[in-house]
C-alpha cells in the first residue's frame, strides 16, 4: 500500500546539513499494522509528516497504492486515502468538534452519527460535540478529539502519532479496541502507529524502530518485540557499558 | 409589508426574516418605515421632529423581542436615525437590529445609525445587530452606527455585533456608562475586505462599584481593507473590566489595535489582551489533512473564527 524508497530529509543547520532522516526504506502491506517505535528525536514524528506531505523530502520516493506521490501536496494525498493524526494536536478558535468530525467525514453528517466517532474514544459526545477547540480543551480531551476527527475521515492509510500520550489509563483500552475494529471495518486498510507503549507494540503485525534518522531493526512483533523489552531499559545500556559490573 | 426582491434579500441577510416578525417590529426601507407594530408591553412612536422611533419597553416584560431592520436599496440616500430604547425596570428583552445596504448605483448610499440604550434597573437585553453590504455600483455603502448604553444598578446587556461583508465604510462608536451592579458583555465581528475601512472606537465608564465589562472584538482584514480599534475602559469604582481585541490578517490587509486602560480607583481591576496574526499554518495543514484545499481550509478557519 506504502512504499518508501531511499527516504531522505535534511535541514540546514549553521550553514552545514542537519540529517533528520537518513535512506529510510520501508513498506506497509495492505491490511497491516505497523507501529514505529524508537528514542526521543529519533525522526518518528517527521517521517509521518512526509507520508502525509506536510514535509518535502531532500531526497527518495513516496508511493502510495502504486503512485508516485512524492511531489503531491497534502490535500491530494488526503483526498487519495492517507490520514494523520497529529502528535500535538491544533486548537481552532470558534470551530467545534461537530465542525471538524463533519470536515472530515467530507459529508453533511448528522449529530448521531458524527457522536459515535466521539463515544468511540470514551468522550461523552453530548458534552462535546458542540465545544469549540479551543484552549479551553485539556490534552487529553484535545487529544481523542483529533483521534475521533481522524476516525471520521475513514482513510486507507491513517498514521497516528502517539494516539496514546496524555490519555488516561481507562481510555487507553478503548483506544486499542479502536485500532482494531478499524482493521476489521475496511480489511485492505493499514495503520501506522507511532508508540513507545508497550500495549500499542503487542497489538502490531509488524515493529519498525526509528532511531537516529535511520531503521535500526524491522520485523514481525514477534522477532522484533522480545529484543526491543530485552535492551530499552537504562539498566541494560548501563551494564552493557560497564561490562557486567554492578551500577 | 410591500418590499423589492433585493429589500427581500437583505432583511433575511441582517435579520433572518422571511415575514414580520412576532412580537414588536418597525421595518424601515429606503427611509420610510414600512411596517410597525407595537404590543402590549413594547410600544413604538416615531419622533415628532427628527427621524426615528422612540421604544417604549414596560417593567417587567420578560421573553419578548423587537425587530427593528433597516434596508437601503436606492443609490444615493443619505441618513441619520435616531433610535431611543427605554428598557423597564425587571424588563428581560432581546432586540434585533441591522442594516442592510444594497447600492448598485453611483452615488454613496449612508446610514447613520443612533441607538441610545436606557437600561432600567435590573433589567437584561440582548441586542443583536448586523451589517451587510451588496450591490456593484460605484457608490460606496457606508454605515456609522454610534450605539450609547446607560445602565442602572444590576442590569445587563449583552450586545452581540457583526459586520460580515459588503461596507466600504464604517466608524462604529460605542459608549456605555455602568452603575453599580451592571454588567455590559459585548461581542464584535468585523471582516473587511477590498479596500474596505472599519474604525471601531469604545469608551466603557465602570462608574459603580462591582459593575463589569467584557468587551471581545475579532476581526478579519483581506486583500487591502484597513481597521482600527480603539478599545478604552475606564474603572472609576470597583470594577471588573476585561478588552480583548483578536485579529487574523491576510494578503496586504492593516490593523491597528489601540487598546486603553484608566484605573481612577485603587479596586478597580482591569485587563487588556490584544493579538494580531495570520491564520496559524498548522491550522491550515489540519484542514488540509482533512481534505480541504487552501483555500477552503482558509474560509473554515475564518468562518469559526467569526461565528
Ligand atoms: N524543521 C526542523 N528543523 C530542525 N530540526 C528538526 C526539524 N524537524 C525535526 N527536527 C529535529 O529532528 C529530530 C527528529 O524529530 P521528530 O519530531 O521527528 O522526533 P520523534 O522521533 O517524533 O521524537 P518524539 O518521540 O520525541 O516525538 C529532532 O531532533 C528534532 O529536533
Ligand atoms: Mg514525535
Amino acid at each position: 500500500m506504502l512504499k518508501i524508497q531511499d527516504l531522505s530529509f535534511f535541514v540546514p543547520d549553521d550553514g552545514a546539513q542537519k540529517e533528520i532522516l537518513k535512506n529510510i526504506s520501508l513498506t506497509v502491506p495492505e491490511g497491516k499494522l505497523i507501529v514505529i517505535t524508537g528514542p526521543n528525536g529519533g525522526g518518528k514524528s517527521t517521517l509521518a509528516k512526509l507520508i502525509a506531505g506536510i514535509e518535502k523530502p531532500t531526497d527518495g520516493k513516496i508511493f502510495f497504492q502504486g503512485e508516485d506521490i512524492t511531489d503531491l501536496g497534502v490535500t491530494e494525498r488526503a483526498r487519495m486515502g492517507i490520514g494523520f493524526a497529529f502528535q500535538q494536536p491544533v486548537r481552532f478558535k470558534g470551530l467545534k468538534v461537530i465542525d471538524l468530525i463533519r470536515l472530515a467525514a467530507g459529508k453533511k453528517l448528522n449529530v448521531v452519527d458524527a457522536c459515535a466517532f466521539l463515544s468511540a474514544v470514551g468522550l461523552c459526545a453530548r458534552e462535546y460535540i458542540d465545544r469549540e477547540v479551543n484552549s479551553s480543551l485539556s490534552g487529553g480531551e484535545l487529544k481523542r478529539i483529533e483521534i475521533a476527527t481522524v476516525l471520521a475521515r475513514n482513510s486507507l492509510l491513517t498514521v497516528f502519532d502517539e494516539p496514546e500520550a496524555g490519555i488516561d489509563l481507562w481510555s487507553f483500552t478503548n483506544l486499542i479496541e479502536v485500532f482494531q475494529r478499524q482493521r476489521e471495518e475496511i480489511k485492505n486498510r493499514s495503520i501506522i502507529i507511532i508508540s513507545h507503549q508497550e500495549r500499542i507494540l503487542n497489538i502490531a503485525d509488524e515493529i519498525v524502530v526509528l532511531d537516529s534518522g535511520s531503521v535500526r531493526t524491522t520485523g514481525s512483533r514477534d522477532e522484533v518485540l522480545p529484543e526491543l523489552i530485552g535492551t530499552a531499559s537504562a539498566v541494560q545500556a548501563c551494564r552493557g557499558t560497564w561490562k557486567g559490573e554492578d551500577c | 409589508m410591500d418590499l423589492g426582491k433585493v429589500q427581500q434579500m437583505l432583511l433575511k441577510e441582517i435579520a433572518d426574516l422571511d415575514a414580520p416578525p412576532k412580537g414588536a417590529y418597525n421595518i424601515r426601507s429606503n427611509s420610510e418605515s414600512v411596517a410597525r407594530q407595537s404590543t402590549e408591553n413594547v410600544n413604538i412612536i416615531p419622533k415628532e421632529n427628527a427621524s426615528g422611533i422612540d421604544i417604549f419597553i414596560k417593567p417587567d416584560t420578560k421573553g419578548e423581542s423587537v425587530h427593528i431592520p433597516v434596508v437601503i436599496s436606492e443609490s444615493g440616500i443619505k441618513e441619520t436615525v435616531y433610535n431611543d430604547f427605554y428598557i423597564g425596570e425587571n424588563a428581560d428583552v432581546e432586540i434585533v437590529a441591522g442594516c442592510g445596504i444594497d447600492n448598485c448605483g453611483q452615488h454613496d448610499s449612508q446610514h447613520d445609525g443612533v441607538h441610545r440604550f436606557f437600561v432600567g434597573k435590573n433589567a437584561r437585553v440582548r441586542y443583536v445587530e448586523k451589517h451587510y453590504g451588496s450591490g456593484r455600483g460605484e457608490g460606496k455603502r457606508i454605515l456609522n452606527p454610534v450605539t450609547e448604553v446607560y445602565m442602572e444598578e444590576d442590569s445587563y446587556a449583552e450586545m452581540e455585533m457583526v459586520q460580515i461583508k459588503g461596507v466600504d465604510d464604517t466608524t462604529r462608536t460605542t459608549t456605555a456608562d455602568l452603575k453599580a451592579g451592571a454588567k455590559l458583555v459585548v461581542r464584535e465581528r468585523l471582516m473587511t475586505h477590498e479596500v474596505q475601512r472599519a474604525f471601531s472606537v469604545y469608551t466603557v465608564n465602570l462608574n459603580g462599584d462591582s459593575s463589569a465589562a467584557d468587551i471581545v472584538s475579532r476581526g478579519v482584514a483581506r486583500d487591502n481593507s484597513f481597521q482600527k480599534l480603539d478599545l478604552k475602559i475606564v474603572g472609576n469604582a470597583a470594577c471588573k473590566g476585561h478588552t480583548e481585541c483578536d485579529s487574523i490578517i491576510m494578503d496586504n490587509g492593516k490593523i491597528l489595535a489601540v487598546p486603553a486602560l484608566e484605573a481612577n480607583d485603587v479596586d478597580a481591576s482591569l485587563v487588556h489582551e490584544a493579538a494580531i496574526g495570520k491564520i496559524a499554518g498548522e491550522q491550515l495543514i489540519k484542514l488540509m489533512t482533512l481534505g480541504l484545499s487552501e483555500s477552503e481550509a482558509e474560509e473554515q478557519i475564518i468562518n469559526g473564527f467569526l461565528s
